[in-house]
């Protein structure tokens, strides 16, 4: 009953929205984001304490690994839609008819969706409509830029999603010709030994080109820095933390699937496309000159580094599965820090914001610190998450890979950094006239970063056996 | 599929799968967006024929179903969603601009199609049936030629039809290998087609509202400098 609440909780919040006017639409969405992580809360833990899934009707399920994502959904969810209560105030529609409120909710349910259908060809039908429900949350600011990035993000993750609908199709064929059987994760795992390796490949190959595109794996990863740099700072918290974790969690199903069927040569595949986009977006870093863009590119460095995780054999899947929840933890905090700087500072431009830290020391701290935790220092989560994928990497003996991903994550940093130290430390230009963090901003950037420290020095009890658990599921445990 | 009766079926729809790739030629070499738009409807029809003559070889009133849903979401729902939400861009009577001439396009789409006959072979070789064996390339060969139509066009709803034929050929694939696939599961593709055109339809209003023109292939203000 719960799962089907979590789902149902956003879509009438949705329809709600449209009736009330912009504040009251603001609180009704704080609301209902906060009842949605209620609920998962309670699933999470039945799921982690019972250790087996939550299911209705064999129409929603919810394993240890569903359970991570949704758990970081609706904490994203809740955390941005306190930030947008603030932050959207400074923004007001331009395009006339105000409907950020309404699409916010449909598109934290298409989110939502994702790990909870049984079915995969309806978790195909929520990807899917992740992009079309978040299309006009990025186009929301009106202007030609926004409207470029909101095309490019359609139109390429769109093509994306009917390439996996064929990758789909092919994987449901195999279920087909092993025997039959519900068309699951589950079942697919059940079936894989028995199906036909080339059509168990053809649907990976197919998945992992579409839904690779959504999850921003280089080289399809070119129409993500520009919706993520365009899309009003919250709406980015969802599209970088989440929306590309959603897309990336149904590649990484297929990966037990495959090892069921024997196809060792999957990890060979994770580690290639995972190194290629670490690498890629190492570089990158280097030259962007928008501090959105910078996050945004950090992102395709993230997905890379779970890949290359995945490839890297039986002790980095709980590096894998850690990795997944700190960078959705912590990228979201990046962007809601640099949606108040842009607040600050008023503008996207690397160059053009020195001295933060004179400014207004609070966005500085916030800036700071979200991008010391993104790019992997010590004590945040994403370091350790790193830390424990490289060390399984050396002791699986994959020296190369290893090598070049510490390679990789180390020009990342420097990158950041550099660029980081300039904005906060630089000598500030003419004195501006600041505006003050709206109240809302501040809690939900205090809120959002308490996981990102807390996960980084200890891991209680339950996250720990829940990161085990779906450490396990994405090592083909049953 | 032995029996005297419907022997002439696999002939049929190879048939439709020949003017299916037709047509997902004629997408990349049509010149006016009407016209475009009218191949594109000809080809939902013809993965409809084949849908139809899959459901009577194989007895299955399920995909019968399918060949309805298809003629009424992309060929009478989508392209009134399209008249209606960009009027001037379809009756636009002007050339539609692409990065390739028409010639060095047909060039590579016909490599395109050699290469998804070369990927779609050894599984399409399983034993399978005929129905397989002729969809599984036609359909694969009509995804690769749409994505090819969203690389080369300039023009918003020409990139929209690309993607669209893109589904066609998936679902072309999809009514020979997948015949039984959960009706929700169809139902809700139907929709997200839809939700698709509705989309792109009225960002591409937006896009000609606030740039003056539709031409998205020449929007490139957002990069590394």
């Amino acid at each position: 009953m719960e799962l089907a609440a979590i789902l149902l909780i956003p879509v009438a919040t949705a329809g709600l929205c449209l009736a009330l006017t912009r504040r009251a639409a603001a609180r009704a969405t704080v609301i209902a984001s906060a009842l949605v992580l209620a609920l998962v809360a309670l699933v999470v833990s039945r799921v982690v304490a019972r250790g087996a899934p939550a299911s209705l009707g064999g129409w929603l399920v919810c394993d240890s690994l569903g359970a991570l994502i949704l758990a970081l959904v609706a904490f994203v969810g809740l955390t941005a839609a306190i930030f947008s209560v603030g932050y959207m105030r400074h923004h007001p529609s331009p395009g006339g008819g105000d409907r950020y409120y309404a699409l916010y909710n449909l598109f934290l349910t298409s989110m939502l969706a994702v790990p909870l259908l049984a079915n995969i060809a309806l978790v195909w039908i929520a990807i899917a409509l992740t992009t079309l429900a978040s299309a006009f949350l990025v186009a929301y600011a009106d202007t030609p830029e926004a409207l470029e990035a909101a095309w490019k993000y359609v139109v390429l993750t769109t093509l994306g999603a009917v390439v996996a609908l064929l990758g789909v199709i092919f994987l449901y064929w195999g279920v087909r010709l092993a025997g039959g059987g519900p068309f699951t994760w589950a079942g697919l795992s059940a079936a894989a030994p028995a199906m036909p390796p080339r059509v168990l490949w053809m649907g990976f190959v197919l998945v992992l080109v579409g839904f690779g595109t959504k999850a921003g794996l280089a080289p399809m990863h070119t129409w993500l820095p520009d919706a993520h740099s365009q899309a009003p700072a919250p709406i980015c918290a969802l599209l970088s933390g989440v929306e590309t974790t959603t897309a990336l969690y149904a590649v990484l199903r297929l990966f037990p699937v495959l090892k069921a069927a024997g196809e060792g040569d999957a990890q060979g595949w994770f580690l290639v496309f995972g190194l290629i986009s670490t690498g890629v977006a190492a570089l990158l870093l280097v030259y962007v000159r928008d501090y959105k863009r910078m996050f945004a590119f950090s992102t395709v460095e993230h997905m890379g580094i779970v890949m290359v995780a995945m490839g890297l054999g039986d002790q980095a899947y709980f590096g894998a599965a850690f990795q997944i929840a700190a960078h959705a933890l912590a990228k979201s905090f990046c962007f809601f820090a640099a949606g108040a700087v842009v607040l600050t500072a008023g503008t996207q431009e690397i160059a053009a914001v020195r001295g933060l830290i004179r400014l207004s020391p609070a966005t500085a701290v916030a800036f700071l610190v979200g991008a010391l935790a993104i790019a992997g220092a010590p004590p945040f989560a994403v370091f350790l998450g790193e830390f424990t994928i490289l060390k399984a990497g050396l002791g699986a003996a994959h020296y190369v890979a290893a090598g070049l991903l510490a390679l990789f994550v180390v020009v990342a940093f420097c990158a950041m950094m550099r660029h980081v130290n300039g904005m906060v430390f630089g000598e500030p230009g003419r004195p501006r006239a600041v505006m003050a963090l709206p109240a809302t901003c501040s809690v939900a950037l205090v809120v959002a970063v308490i996981p990102v420290v807390v996960l980084g020095i200890a891991l209680p009890g339950g996250i720990d056996r829940l990161l085990a658990a779906s450490a396990a599921v994405l090592g083909g445990a049953p | 599929m032995a029996g005297g009766a419907t022997s002439y079926l696999p002939h049929l729809n190879a048939m439709a799968g020949g003017l299916f790739l037709l047509a997902a030629f004629a997408i990349v070499a049509t010149r006016q967006m009407l016209a475009c738009l009218r191949w594109f409807v000809a080809q939902a029809f013809l993965l409809a024929a084949s849908a139809s003559v899959i459901a009577i070889g194989e007895g299955s009133g399920h995909l019968a179903a399918v060949a309805v849903i298809t003629v009424a979401t992309k060929a009478v729902a989508m392209p009134w969603l399209l008249r209606r939400s960009v009027r001037g861009e379809i009756y636009a009577r002007r050339e539609i601009s692409q990065v390739l001439n028409i010639p060095t396009s047909l060039l590579l789409a016909a490599a395109l199609t050699l290469l998804a006959g070369a990927l779609a072979y050894p599984v399409a070789t399983l034993g399978t049936g005929p129905f397989v064996a002729v969809n599984l390339p036609v359909g694969l060969a009509g995804l690769f030629l749409g994505a090819y139509t969203v690389a080369v066009r300039r023009e918003a709803v020409s990139q929209l039809l690309g993607l669209l034929a893109m589904e066609n050929g998936a679902f072309f694939v999809a009514v020979a290998i997948a015949s039984d696939l959960p009706f929700i599961a169809e139902l809700t593709v139907a929709f997200d087609v839809l939700v698709v055109t509705l989309v792109i339809g009225l960002l591409t209003r937006r896009i000609h509202e606030r740039v003056g023109g539709t031409s998205v292939g020449l929007l490139a203000a957002l990069r590394e400098r």
